[in-house]
This record gives C-alpha cells, sequence and structure tokens, in this order.
C-alpha cells in the first residue's frame, strides 16, 4: 500500500474506507458464493415463505376476486366455527391418538432392532439381515397401501384365508373403524423399522470398545451391557430423533391415511389433515380449511418447542 | 476374543431367532407378491398358494403391457423422476457448496432460514392457492418445481463438503486462482462423487413413489404419473377397461381383476428391485452421513 505516506488528514479518512472496505471485503471476494445460493433462496422464499403469507386467509374471508389482500378480515370465525364444529373433538382424538400409538410402537421397535443386530457376530448373516429389512422403505405409500388391501380383502386375502383355515370368520379390517389405527402403525412399523435402525447402528458403531472390555472383565453378562453401556451412549441420539418424532405427531402419515380412508372407517381415520383436504381441496372452503390448517402447525409447533426445553432441562440434548 | 460363556450363547441363539422372525416377517408379503403374479389367479384367490407360484403363467403381465394408462404412467414417471432428480442435485450443489464454507457470511442466517421451513409451514391450502396462482396446476412443471430441493439433502451434502474436503485444498486452490465457482466444479465435485450418488438415489426415489403433488395439482390423465395410476387399479378397483367386460362371468372377471393387481406391484416396482443390491451401500452411507449432525 502506497498511502502510508500521506498526511494524517487525509490518512484518517483514507483509514475510515479501507475499514470499510475490510469489511466488505469477503463478500464482494465471495460474490460468487451469493449468486450460486441465490436460486435456492428464491425457490425458498417463494415456495415456502410465500404461503406463509397466505396464512392470513385463515383470519379473512377469501374471496377469489379480490385476492388475498383485498379479501376482507372476519377474526377468529373460521377457528370458533371449526372448535364448535361436530367433527372437532373427533378430529382431535384420532389425530392424536394415531400420532401417540405410531410413537409408542414405531419409536422404539428400531432401537430394539438395532441393539439386536449389533450384537450379531457373523457378517454375512447382519448383511442379510440388514438388506431384506431396509427394502420396504423403498416401496411407495400406494404400494404399501395397496399391497394392504389386498392380503386384508375379506373375501380373496390371505390373512382371511389364514383365519378361515383356522376356524375363524373373515374380518373385513379396512372397513372396521376398531382396525384402523393398528393397521396403520404396524404396516409402518413393518416399512420403516430396518431403515430408521440405520441411525441408531451407525451410534452404535460409535461406542467406545473398551468400555466393553472393561466391563467384561468385570463379569457383565450382554444384556448388562447392553443395558448399561450400549443404550446410555445411543441416549442422545434417540432424544434427538425423538424429539423430532413429536415435532411429526400432528402430521402423521397423512398420505396413507388418505389412501386408507374410506367412508366406513372415517370414525376412526379422519385425522385433521385429511380434513383439511376435504373441505379445502375438495369442497373449496379456503379460508376455513387454512384456519384449520394453522390450528394443526400451531400445536405441532408447541408441541415440537414444549419437548425440546423439557429435553434441554433434563438432559443437555436438543435440536437447538 | 475371551470364552464364550453359556449366557452367551444362550443369548446369541436368542438373537438370531428374533432376527430370522424379523427378516421372515418383512420377506414374506414381498415373495407372496412376486410369486402371485405368476400364478394362476384362481389358485391365489382360493388361499391355495402360500409361497412358491402355481400354476404359473404370464396372463396378468400380458395385460398390463396392453394398457396404455399404465405404459403412459410409466413413461411420464420416468421423465418425471429423471428431469426433477436433476434439478434437485443441482440445487441442493448451490445450496450446500455456500453453506459449507466458513467465510461465507450470513450462512447461518440463510441456512435458519432454510431449516425454518422444516418446522413450520404454509400448510396445503395457502400453498395449492399459490401453485394455483402462478398458474401451474397441470402444468409438466408442478411435479418438479415446488419439490426442487430438500433441506435433509442440503444438510447431508453440506456436512459431507464440511468433513471430506480439507480446508488447504480451497486454499491451495485460491492461491492458483481458483475462482469460487472453478473451485466448486473442479475440485469439490470430482471429489464428491460418493455423496452425490446418495444424493440422486434419495431424490429418485422420491420421485418415483411420491403421488400426492400429482393427486392435488394435475387433471389431465396425460400427465398422471405412475403411482397414481397404481392408486386407481390398487386401491380404486378402476381396472375395468383391462378386462373384456362382455364376455366373462362376473366371478372370472373379479380374479383376472385381482392377476392384474399382483403384476402391477411387481411392474410398478422393477427398477427399485433391480437397482437396490447395487445402491445399497451407497444409501447407507449417506444415512449415517446424515446422522452425523453438522
Amino acid at each position: 500500500m502506497a498511502n502510508t505516506t500521506v498526511q494524517p488528514a487525509m490518512n484518517a479518512v483514507h483509514e475510515k474506507k479501507r475499514r470499510r472496505r475490510q469489511k466488505w471485503n469477503p463478500i464482494l471476494r465471495n460474490w460468487q458464493l451469493y449468486l450460486l445460493i441465490s436460486p435456492v433462496v428464491a425457490y425458498y422464499l417463494v415456495f415456502q415463505y410465500l404461503p406463509m403469507y397466505g396464512i392470513q386467509i385463515a383470519f379473512k374471508d377469501f374471496i377469489a376476486t379480490k385476492g388475498i389482500w383485498g379479501s376482507p378480515w372476519v377474526g377468529f370465525e373460521h377457528f370458533e366455527r371449526f372448535f364448535h364444529s361436530y367433527f372437532f373433538w373427533r378430529l382431535i382424538k384420532n389425530t392424536l391418538g394415531l400420532g401417540l400409538y405410531s410413537l409408542a410402537v414405531g419409536f422404539p421397535v428400531p432401537i430394539i432392532l438395532a441393539l439386536l443386530m449389533n450384537e450379531v457376530r457373523a457378517e454375512k448373516f447382519k448383511k442379510f439381515v440388514q438388506t431384506i429389512t431396509y427394502a420396504p422403505h423403498f416401496l411407495s405409500t400406494v404400494v404399501v397401501v395397496g399391497m394392504m388391501m389386498m392380503f386384508l380383502s375379506p373375501r380373496y386375502g390371505i390373512i382371511n384365508h389364514f383365519i378361515g383355515m383356522f376356524g375363524g370368520n373373515p374380518i373385513n379390517f379396512l372397513s372396521e373403524p376398531s382396525w384402523f389405527k393398528t393397521l396403520f402403525v404396524m404396516s409402518d412399523v413393518w416399512q420403516t423399522m430396518g431403515w430408521s435402525s440405520i441411525i441408531y447402528l451407525a451410534a452404535l458403531a460409535g461406542v467406545d470398545s473398551q468400555l466393553h472390555e472393561a466391563a467384561r472383565v468385570d463379569g457383565a453378562t450382554r444384556l448388562q451391557r447392553i443395558w448399561h453401556i450400549n443404550i446410555p451412549s445411543i441416549m442422545p441420539t434417540i432424544i434427538i430423533l425423538f424429539i423430532l418424532n413429536i415435532g411429526s405427531i400432528m402430521g402423521i402419515g397423512f398420505e396413507k391415511v388418505l389412501l386408507m380412508q374410506n367412508t366406513l372407517n372415517l370414525e376412526t381415520s379422519d385425522i385433521i389433515s385429511t380434513y383439511v383436504y376435504r373441505s379445502g381441496i375438495q369442497d373449496a372452503e379456503y379460508s376455513f380449511s387454512a384456519a384449520i390448517g394453522l390450528f394443526n402447525s400451531i400445536i405441532n409447533f408447541i408441541l415440537l418447542v414444549t419437548v425440546n426445553q423439557i429435553s434441554k432441562r433434563m438432559s443437555e440434548t436438543s435440536l437447538w | 476374543m475371551l470364552v464364550e460363556s453359556r449366557g452367551d450363547r444362550i443369548f446369541n441363539i436368542i438373537n438370531h431367532f428374533l432376527l430370522i422372525i424379523i427378516t421372515l416377517i418383512v420377506i414374506y408379503p414381498l415373495v407372496f407378491v412376486l410369486s402371485a403374479s405368476f400364478s394362476d389367479p384362481q389358485a391365489v384367490l382360493r388361499g391355495e398358494m402360500f409361497l412358491w407360484p402355481k400354476g404359473i403363467n404370464f396372463h396378468s403381465y400380458e395385460k398390463i403391457f396392453q394398457n396404455k394408462d399404465i405404459l403412459r404412467g410409466y413413461t411420464n414417471t420416468l421423465i418425471y423422476t429423471s428431469v426433477g432428480t436433476l434439478i434437485n442435485l443441482v440445487m441442493t450443489i448451490l445450496a450446500a457448496y455456500p453453506l459449507s464454507r466458513k467465510d461465507f457470511i450470513g450462512r447461518n442466517a440463510i441456512m435458519a432460514l432454510f431449516v425454518f421451513t422444516m418446522f413450520f409451514s404454509g400448510g396445503l391450502i395457502p400453498t395449492y392457492m399459490l401453485i394455483k396462482n402462478l398458474g401451474m396446476l397441470n402444468t409438466f412443471w408442478v411435479m418438479i418445481i415446488p419439490n426442487a430441493v430438500s433441506i435433509w439433502n442440503i444438510i447431508i451434502m453440506r456436512t459431507f463438503f464440511q468433513q471430506s474436503i480439507p480446508n488447504e485444498l480451497h486454499e491451495a486452490a485460491t492461491i492458483d486462482g481458483c475462482s469460487n465457482i472453478q473451485t466448486l466444479t473442479r475440485i469439490i465435485l470430482p471429489l464428491s462423487m460418493p455423496i452425490i450418488a446418495v444424493t440422486i438415489l434419495f431424490y429418485a426415489v422420491g420421485h418415483w413413489n411420491s403421488f400426492f403433488n400429482a393427486m392435488l395439482y394435475l387433471s389431465d390423465k396425460d400427465k398422471f404419473p405412475l403411482q397414481l395410476i397404481l392408486r386407481e387399479i390398487l386401491i380404486q378397483g378402476q381396472t375395468n377397461d383391462m378386462v373384456k367386460m362382455s364376455t366373462e362371468s362376473a366371478i372370472k372377471q373379479q380374479r383376472e381383476v385381482e392377476g392384474i393387481k399382483y403384476a402391477v406391484l411387481v411392474v410398478a416396482n422393477i427398477p427399485v428391485l433391480l437397482l437396490y443390491p447395487f445402491l445399497q451401500r451407497y444409501f447407507v452411507k449417506g444415512v449415517m452421513i446424515g446422522a452425523i449432525k453438522g
């Protein structure tokens, strides 16, 4: 730099400019990075954040010709209508019921599977079990529900053939409201347990083998070592995934519920998100549905934040 | 290795036994579908077939390959999957590379902007209205653009860039006069083939299996992806045009329809089935990278 010889007064001005340049330098130098990321930022602003702007129609009476901005405000009218509607408690009960049932069964199974697989010493057998159990993850929801309907068909399904062989009467599983939740949860376990166990297997691979050696010298059995070493070691992973699962309770398997739903099992299969779909897309009640959707998202968000906070206090593990 | 105690042996036996049971539960429905698709539908429907095909024939497959809807659905899905995955991949790289750079000012703010959408979104109705207002309803692009990128895959790829590519490499490239874009295309990407394979796989499976966007936004049957056609056949039972109504009895028709359903299940998953053994090691790696929180 040549300006070190200039007078003090000029120096101050230069100093200011230099500082400013220094502040902006890394940004200017990396202008290409900003250019690269701009399409992705644009995507998020348009397709993720613009709909958030659209949420306001939940508090308005949306009139298509006036647009989102021009439609008149109605306050909490749509929410009140929903809270007082005949469906309200049924939807709450089904949504929470299905979410909690899924969590209670679907969450521990992959952990147990991973613990079992981790104890297998024969590599080939382990690989085999993994290859098979991961596979259903790659089937689509349509295919899984389709398979379920065929296996459970009251006249032709193999399950009912089995029941018949043992002298039972055929059950029409899919039109029986009391079966809905179990079918939903069990088929989900079937489809996802292998895949979800991968994360826990990865965590188990990181357990310090010296701990196991020491425990073995002290005479700990396999079960004791799993209980006192493996499970505590993967606890942070378990907690993080648990929080994430809580965060999706209210939006649980929406596509699958929709596919499994029929007029006969509606009593137990109707959840908030399918109701939003029906009243919003099929009956074009935009404002009303948006209000219900918002209600759903807010409850979900509150659940997530609460569980995260509790976990932070109790175990010092949290998402943020 | 210490000598196995009796307790250990018992433990091993029980452990293997449990895993074999789980594996059988997972694989049985898949084998059943495959066998049923090659069997005489009558044997399947009577419950005479449990594991191996009975009365082998390819009748159901013939019906499928004569069906225009299925073939068109297949073609559409192939197009959506290839174009969609390409765009997904480019977008993911565009986001992951800058976000992986420590000297990228504002990266935390941008990351927060992206991550927030994992926990809160506008919801079904506002999103639908947006798509409608953009004039994208019932267009080709509605299957591609609204899912142009996924935050999970951005995180996975960013983590890979941070962990597998040493910072010195960046500095060396900069000193040699590489611009950021040159560094990305000439140095980073060639070193990132494993993660690119994983990303492609995740996105491609997603596109192949997705039906909900199509159901929401498409109304022309010409544009329907395979999954939507599958839904009509498997779940709504619309198979009339595949079976000749005139001559055959209702019972025989019903049997044929059920046979076709099994074959359709197989046909729809053939690409996944064929690729699965080759790709397995990649996707496990992908999940593992994703599991390490960055």
